[in-house]
């Protein structure tokens, strides 16, 4: 017998930087799919509205923002000086899907291990099919209430109240969702490795994100932020994607290709800082969880 | 030599004593912070020990051995021998600290029935939940869900949500999935010991054929030895984490029930034994030695083991008497002596008590000193409850090597064979 016989597959100690079994978890796809349905099925049973509720949420958030930063306080809605002014509903809309897309990503990756522990500890699968499916479970509530911000959208066009301005730039759509989903598996992947050890970091996920939310032009426009700290302000690697996004969709807004370049510069950092992580943590995670 | 489908080279897992996995960030910043000051650890038990940094447990300790193509191999050993362990590091759940494994093929573990099971979802779409876990394509269970179904028996419900099923039939669909894999290796935790009599059979028969048929190989664990000598044709010993014996199932049998009974005394004190219905304390039980070095037994064998009885003076008309209990506390029977004499101190009574017709199981006895008297007919001296424990495992019930004592069902006493009559047997 041949000694120095390959294996299919080997084990060892010693762990590569980089070793996501990508092409492992792409023959684990199906598993990926059924993931995605089992979280909308077991999400949905036993509700009377059913996936009505993935619109129900953005629409009265939308709502409440309209009325207390729109009416109330008042807050500008302008991302630039000169844009054609939306009204505020279409604005909190736009801003709030894809706000909700990207902190409902991170906050449900950054308990990848921990939710999964009972499977992953008595089964091996890629580990990354985990966020991976629970990203795109998001994806489809984020479609859905796409679908609705449309409807919206022609809706105030049609009526006379809005005036948009189609333009290319509507191709980039997909490119910035993805993005975002990029930034947020990225995040939230970086949490979930480091609490196997310390559960502290997951308490702080959902204050962190609020705190992010009212740093990320949300609930006001760009144009509220004073001159001097914009530059810092744009650092924030979710204000281009959102600022874009509007800017994209509506054909008037704020855009800036350096901010924009710099946050896909973040995104990327984040996500690779996070793989990393994700990589050396899957090996024996069980072991500390 | 046929192709090797498992290679475990020098394998080791060590796990740190102590505080594993630690508790808090706070607690970690107060523990560097004392270590800076070179105080001493605010966040410590007060008491407990003190677990130097890198004090280690070896789970594992350099363990090698190949495993072939079709090979069925069980692993035994006893609780914290390593086994669950090395089926953990085989699955890929965590990973080893030394060595390598080779693996050539697909594995399936099943450390558990109905992984990834959802309580919301069918019967059908668990069955593709459990199947895509365990590594199937959406393809392949297509191709095989008629076949699942039938196996599980649960036709009738498997359109339901199983949180609504009991529990045997969760196991039954469960184990169904797992029997229907295409992997080249799986792995079993004992997780045979569940669903009832007739599909636990079942399984094994699955098991045995799928390994026959497609040359499949097979890892089992477990603690039941029946099922091991059904199903497996080789078996591994660990002890401790390391591996002490690899080879025949029925040698490694017996060689695990001698690192068991390395626990067990040969030489019981009842002096201090807790008793009841001591009355008078004419003669009372001192020790008892067993002959045998370990206490498992043939229902053909017997129990051999000396008394020491202390008597206050001369007495004639003495007899032992022996109750047997099951382990779970039925009483099963009783047993007496012939009656004999003791003198005024120390007395050796060596006795040989016959465990004919006993089936596979785990017996103690209540043992007692009893005494004719004039008034009440018979006195008891002395009575120890809860004594000598033992082990019955018969290597064949009615003449079928291997085949399983189902005492829930059976009971614990394996009557003498029904005879034909007028000649109508088939010899």
């Amino acid at each position: 017998m041949d000694k120095e016989k390959q294996f299919l597959t080997t084990i060892t100690s010693e762990h590569k930087v980089f070793d996501l079994h990508l092409r492992e978890t792409f023959r684990y796809r199906d598993l990926i799919f059924l993931f995605v349905k089992r979280d909308f099925t077991a999400m949905y049973k036993q509700t009377i509205l059913g996936p009505l509720w993935a619109i129900i949420q953005p629409l009265l958030t939308t709502l409440v923002f309209t009325v207390i930063f729109g009416k109330l306080a008042k807050l500008t809605t302008a991302d630039a000086p000169g844009a054609i002014l939306l009204p505020g509903f279409l604005f909190y809309m736009a801003g709030n899907i894809c706000w909700s897309l990207f902190s409902a990503t991170v906050e449900a990756t950054s308990i990848t291990f921990l939710k999964n522990r009972n499977t992953m500890g008595k089964v091996y699968y890629p580990r990354l099919v985990a966020p991976i499916s629970t990203a795109l479970s998001n994806l489809i509530s984020f479609a859905i209430q796409f679908v609705l911000l449309i409807g919206f959208l022609l809706f105030f066009v049609l009526t006379g109240k809005a005036v948009i301005r189609v333009t290319p730039a509507l191709l980039m759509l997909p490119l910035l969702i993805l993005q975002l989903l990029i930034l947020s598996v990225g995040c939230g992947v970086i949490v979930s490795s480091v609490t196997t050890k310390y559960r502290d970091l997951a308490m702080l996920v959902g204050f962190g994100l609020q705190l992010w939310q009212y740093a990320s032009p949300i609930a006001y426009g760009l144009e509220l932020v004073p001159e001097s700290i914009r530059g810092i302000y744009l650092l924030n690697p979710v204000t281009p994607i959102i600022t874009t996004f509007r800017w994209a969709l509506f054909g008037s807004g704020y855009f800036s290709l350096t901010y924009y370049l710099i946050s896909w510069g973040m995104t990327l950092l984040i996500f690779f800082i996070g793989l990393i992580l994700f990589s050396r943590i899957e090996r024996t995670f069980m072991d500390t969880i | 030599m046929s192709e090797i489908m498992i290679k475990v080279d020098h394998v080791s897992k060590k796990y740190l004593l102590g505080q594993i996995g630690m508790t808090t960030l706070h607690a970690e910043l107060q523990r560097l912070d004392a270590r800076i000051r070179r105080k001493e650890d605010p966040t410590k038990r007060i008491g407990a020990r003190d677990y130097e940094k890198g004090e280690s447990f070896l789970a594992l300790d350099d363990v090698s051995f190949e495993v072939s193509k079709g090979e069925r191999v069980g692993i035994i050993g006893r609780n914290g021998a390593g086994k669950s362990t090395l089926l953990k590091l085989i699955s890929r759940i965590t990973a080893p600290t030394g060595g390598t494994i080779g693996l050539n093929g697909r594995v399936a573990s099943m450390l558990e029935v109905g992984t990834g099971f959802h309580g919301e979802l069918t019967g059908r779409e668990n069955i593709y939940m459990n199947g895509a876990i365990l590594g199937m394509t959406r393809k392949e269970i297509d191709a095989k869900i008629e076949d699942i179904i039938d196996f599980s028996e649960c036709r009738q419900f498997i359109d339901t949500p199983v949180k609504r099923y009991s529990s045997g039939m969760y196991v039954k669909l469960a184990f169904s999935v797992a029997a229907h894999l295409d992997s080249e290796i799986m792995i079993m935790d004992e997780v045979l010991a569940v669903g009832d009599m007739e599909f636990q059979k079942k399984c094994l028969g699955k098991m045995n054929d799928v390994s026959n048929a497609y040359g499949r190989t097979i890892l089992y664990v477990s603690h039941n030895m029946n099922t091991i000598r059904q199903l497996c044709t080789r078996c591994i010993v660990l002890d401790r984490g390391k591996l002490i014996f690899d080879g025949g199932v029925e040698e490694a049998i017996a060689r695990y029930t001698e690192v068991g009974s390395a626990c067990f005394e040969r030489e019981i004190d009842l002096s201090t034994a807790s008793r009841h219905h001591v009355l008078r304390k004419k003669v009372l039980f001192q020790k008892a030695e067993i002959h045998r070095g370990n206490n498992v037994y043939s229902s053909d064998e017997s129990l051999d083991l000396t008394y020491t009885l202390d008597a206050d003076g001369d007495h004639s008309d003495i007899r032992l008497m022996m109750i047997l209990f099951s382990s779970d506390g039925t009483r099963i029977g009783k047993t007496e002596s012939e009656s004999f004499s003791v003198h005024c101190g120390a007395n050796e009574i060596p006795v040989s008590v016959p465990l004919e017709g006993l089936a596979d199981g785990q017996y103690y006895f209540e043992i007692s000193i009893l005494q004719r008297s004039r008034s009440f007919g018979r006195d008891k001296l002395d009575c120890i409850p809860n004594m000598i424990p033992i082990n019955i495992s018969n290597l064949e019930v009615f003449g079928f090597k291997g085949d399983r004592w189902w005492s829930n069902y059976w009971g614990h006493i394996m009557l003498k064979p029904i005879r034909l009559l007028n000649g109508h047997g088939d010899s």
